[in-house]
């Protein structure tokens, strides 16, 4: 009951942290889940970004659940999910009932154009930590390319790209150009 | 009645938006088209809401959509018809996942699929830098480069770059107080 309870608070303290979802939350989870907790690996941070890309939902919430059922089997995964929305449910009421439009304040603006500065450089960060541990030859430093040219240039599903990718893995290592397992 | 409609509704709504917050839009529309319970111009309000509080957008909009609908159940509701079908859906993945982790052919999926997965939120990360570094609108205008950047914010991008990358007691800082200066620094300084 204490590991849900922790789980529930820790993906709250997460859920406050977060301005927009999915890429802008990558830091703080890097640094919630992986330096303060070890909760999680690299690794499976960016599995679970890849598979939430493919599967339905937003990544805030599939990223939670995977943590929690992790963690504590099935009732870890509701409650860190739990956690994850939980100061949403009291923020956004509180906004609502107070009518204001707070984002109508210049202030306000102001404050989130120096945010969007500051989450721009955290996700580069993020991504070069990312980076050294899914880059790790020649093949994946080309996935790495293309997807990131095709995803910019091209109006198309990240499923896709992520389907593509596990495929071309797969053939890799059983045409046995590729030896070893995935990334140790 | 309605909150039965409405968790059905939203169930709909992350059932089928693969993806991100943002993917749930397009489907909002539609709600609105339906069933009338709020105008375009409320989600638009909505949207700008949601995207200056925290929490992850598509929660906060589930959020706000609901209490908008039915008050404080109707945002309790609408959260959890948003969150019920990837709950399943991923508490299904992560058994599977874990029985077969270590097989070869999953070890292999994984290795291409990890720098795909970098790479998309690398692309991410790039749209954030157009609408925050970058205005791609008034360099349209006047095809002056001097107009393409937002000085201000890069300005503080670098700074931010350095803080965190090469600065020995700040690099240990958590993310969220370079997110609370950068407000801050943003308000003093009129971005």
């Amino acid at each position: 009951m204490k590991d849900l309870f922790e789980l529930f608070a820790t993906f709250a303290k997460i859920g406050i942290m977060t301005f927009g979802g999915g890429a802008t939350m990558l830091p703080i989870l890097q640094r919630e889940l992986l330096d303060s907790r070890h909760w999680v690996t690299d690794e499976e941070l960016m599995d679970y970004y890849a598979i939430g890309q493919c599967t339905p939902g937003i990544i805030a919430v599939n990223t939670s659940t995977f943590v929690g059922q992790k963690r504590k089997g099935t009732l870890g995964g509701i409650f860190a999910t739990a956690g994850m929305v939980f100061p949403s449910l009291i923020i956004i009421c509180i906004m609502a009932t107070l009518i204001s439009n707070i984002a109508d304040y210049p202030w306000v603006q102001n404050a989130f154009v120096g945010i969007r500065a500051c989450v721009c450089v955290q996700i580069f960060n993020a991504v070069i930590k990312l980076a050294k541990k899914a880059v790790i030859d020649l093949w994946t430093a080309g996935l790495f390319v293309l997807v990131l040219a095709f995803s910019l240039f091209l109006d198309l599903s990240p499923i896709l790209f992520v389907l593509a990718c596990a495929v071309i893995g797969i053939l890799l290592h059983t045409l046995n150009i590729v030896k070893g397992g995935a990334g140790k | 009645m309605i909150l039965l409609q409405l968790f059905w509704e939203y169930f709909k709504v992350g059932l089928f938006s693969v993806g991100g917050g943002m993917a749930t839009i397009p489907f909002l529309y539609d709600l609105s088209d339906k069933t009338g319970w709020f105008t375009y111009a409320q989600l638009a309000d909505m949207l700008a809401i949601s995207e200056s509080t925290p929490g992850p957008i598509g929660v906060n909009m589930a959020t706000y959509v609901g209490f908008t609908i039915a008050k404080i159940p109707g945002a309790v509701i609408a959260t959890l018809g948003l969150v019920a079908p990837s709950v399943i859906i991923i508490l299904l993945i992560a058994r599977i996942l874990q029985q077969f982790r270590h097989n070869r052919h999953v070890e292999a999926a994984f290795y291409g699929l990890r720098p795909a997965s970098t790479a998309l939120i690398a692309a991410a990360g790039i749209t954030v830098v157009k609408v925050s570094l970058l205005n791609l609108d008034a360099y349209h205008l006047s095809g002056q480069v001097l107009d393409l950047v937002r000085w201000k914010p890069c300005l503080l991008a670098v700074i931010v770059l350095i803080f965190t990358n090469f600065v020995k007691p700040t690099k240990k800082w958590h993310p969220i107080i370079f997110i609370l200066l950068s407000a801050v620094v943003g308000v003093i300084f009129h971005f």
